[in-house]
């Protein structure tokens, strides 16, 4: 099911502004591929251009091309829609939905397109969602109680079960970690792992110490200064971007001498 | 410097305090001072006056000697919040009190049964044609202003997105929100007079008259409410690629449904005592018609403004009181459905 991803030549606009210049990269199947790099890089853009999210904004558009097994992404006859149906997303922020339980949290995506399923059908992608996102055990016996009741940590392996529950052949992650604590992070670290034998996993991170652990590939991103547009700067194996990376600027930001 | 102080270095945590109940000890001394003033032969509003001085002297005074000045301003502040509540609580108070004591003698189960139209002369009269008047007009008023105007609330936070268009509807409704009610009433008599001809009468006249003030109340309540369901949600939805009106209508929807709920009555509330657009438009009559389309209608502010006219002053309290009862069960309903469409956590 999973899919690689080939871009090239992308900018990202919003409304006038280039927020991301030229980039140039493929990202394997079944495999993680990290992006690290300071604030304001255009990290989370590129990541939202990935599945069209950033269109959400007001203003925003790309040039460029952004093909999904040799699928145009940008074709005007694409549906973003349909796009985001393959190519899910897990945000900075634990997000379930407030009114909905545990149970309908995951099948979110389901119901949300009125998917017509049988009750077994239903519990059986919950189970195999839950399970596959590390919280099965610790919900199980409360899949009627409302999703907001669960831990940050929790909320977020709930973010990820809806995401896989409607089976993507991409996931996005935009910063899943950075709202929480070092066990909870270690928990998705884990799943993380363990996903990518059936997805393609693209994640945006601050920890550098959290992309040498759980990437193949990093793209290091950064700008040349205030106000000018990011574009990546390497797209090397993580192997090798962490022992020895091709730019100076790389080395700079990943050793800490940075600026 | 006396030999207890402590050194200048070292600066003391604690101060002199007055005793726990002191601001009761004056509150009774002010009461006890009202009371004199009231048996010396003081009105009663000179008379409480008085007292809320004492008290409002007394105990910062009494604070400033013994404590400090930081103290004292804090209770002479504490008192005067506290003064103003009761201001404020004063007329709210009386106005329940009166129209509760008056309108009660008023009520018997003919009062809610029977309409002004009496088939015998001995035949008691009641105010059911008016309260069948006001729900039916209410009722279809809501139903003309809540679908437009959570539908509008809907485009300006969720479609229009700051274009000129919608800063346009928002500007006109704004300048709705503020047109006279009897403006209203007379658009609306101006409105049924051009498709019906003169002399029209109508509860549908009333109902359109009556939506055009509610509809900029449920607007705006509505987008408050929109505007409060975190972007996060959204995204969340279209990244499961759930289309943009089913994201609106299983997720922003129920998750502000509560409020929503609230800003409707509160809009109901607004417009079920109005009075003037209906005596235009609506009318007065004896029967009891519960047909919008055809004749006129009478509510219960119509009533209670023509029976003071005449002088039936227990009809007027009565109507008064069941009125005041009916936006109470409103708000009531308004705040049990909230409470249980809310998303609930834990």
């Amino acid at each position: 099911m999973a899919k690689s991803i080939d871009v090239s030549d992308l900018d990202i606009y919003y409304g006038d502004f280039l927020a991301v210049q030229g980039v140039n990269m493929t990202i394997r199947a079944r495999s993680v591929t990290a992006f690290i790099g300071p604030s304001g890089c255009g990290k989370s853009t590129f990541l939202r251009s990935l599945n069209r999210m950033h269109e959400v904004i007001p203003g925003a558009r790309v040039e460029g091309k952004v093909t999904v097994d040799g699928q145009s992404l940008y074709d005007p006859n694409v549906d973003p829609v349909a796009v985001r149906r393959q190519i899910g997303m897990v945000f900075q922020r634990p997000n379930p939905f407030p009114t909905m339980s545990i149970y309908d949290n995951v099948l979110a995506g389901n119901r949300l397109n009125n998917k017509r399923m049988k009750k077994s059908e239903a519990d059986a992608i919950v189970e195999r969602s839950l399970k596959g996102a590390n919280l099965w055990g610790e919900v199980k016996d409360r899949l009627g109680k409302p999703g907001m009741g669960l831990s940050g940590g929790q909320q977020q392996r709930l973010c990820i079960a809806r995401a896989i529950a409607v089976e993507p052949q991409v996931l996005l992650m935009d910063e899943p970690c950075s709202a929480l604590d070092p066990i909870s992070t270690s928990a998705i670290e884990d799943l993380i792992h363990e996903l990518k034998t059936q997805f393609t996993i693209v994640i945006v991170t601050h920890n550098m110490q959290q992309a040498a652990r759980v990437s193949d590939e990093t793209g290091f991103f950064n700008l040349k200064g205030a106000g000018q547009p990011g574009h990546l700067v390497e797209f090397n194996s993580t192997e090798k971007m962490f022992a020895n990376p091709d730019n100076e600027a790389t080395e700079a930001y990943i050793s800490g001498r940075f600026g | 410097m006396s030999i207890q102080s402590p050194p200048a270095s070292l600066p003391t945590l604690t101060h002199a305090r007055l005793p726990r109940q002191a601001p009761l000890l004056v509150a009774v001394v002010a009461v006890a001072v009202t009371a004199a003033g009231l048996v010396l032969g003081l009105g009663t509003v000179p008379a409480v006056l008085i007292g809320a001085l004492v008290f409002l002297v007394v105990l910062p005074v009494w604070s400033l000697v013994v404590e400090n000045r930081r103290s004292a301003t804090d209770r002479l502040m504490t008192g005067l919040i506290w003064a103003t509540f009761f201001v404020a609580l004063a007329p709210l108070v009386s106005l329940v009190w009166t129209v509760v004591a008056e309108g009660s003698q008023a009520l018997s189960g003919t009062f809610f049964t029977y309409s002004f139209y009496r088939t015998s002369l001995d035949q008691p009269v009641g105010v059911y044609h008016a309260i069948m008047g006001t729900l039916v007009i209410t009722g279809v008023a809501a139903l003309i202003s809540v679908p437009v105007g959570i539908l509008t609330a809907i485009y300006l936070i969720e479609y229009g997105k700051k274009n000129a268009f919608s800063r346009v509807v928002t500007f006109l409704v704004d300048v709705m929100t503020g047109i006279p009610s009897i403006v209203a009433g007379l658009f609306a008599f101006a409105l049924f007079t051009l498709i019906f001809g003169p002399g029209h009468q109508s509860g549908l006249g009333g109902a359109v008259a009556l939506s055009l003030l509610m509809i900029p109340t449920v607007v705006r309540a509505t987008e408050e409410m929109l505007r409060l369901v975190p972007d996060d949600l959204r995204e969340a939805a279209y990244a499961l690629g759930t289309p943009r009106w089913r994201t609106i209508m299983r997720v922003v929807l129920p998750t502000s449904i509560g409020g929503i709920i609230a800003g409707v009555t509160l809009a109901v509330a607004r417009v079920i005592g109005e009075t003037a657009p209906l005596l235009l438009i609506a009318g007065i009559v004896q029967r009891t018609n519960f047909n919008p389309f055809d004749g006129s209608m009478t509510t219960l502010p119509v009533l209670i403004f023509s029976e003071r006219n005449k002088g039936n002053i227990e009809i007027v309290w009565g109507a008064a009181l069941v009125l005041m009862v009916l936006v109470m069960l409103l708000n009531v309903i308004a705040r049990v459905l909230g409470k249980i469409l809310a998303p609930k956590q834990g």
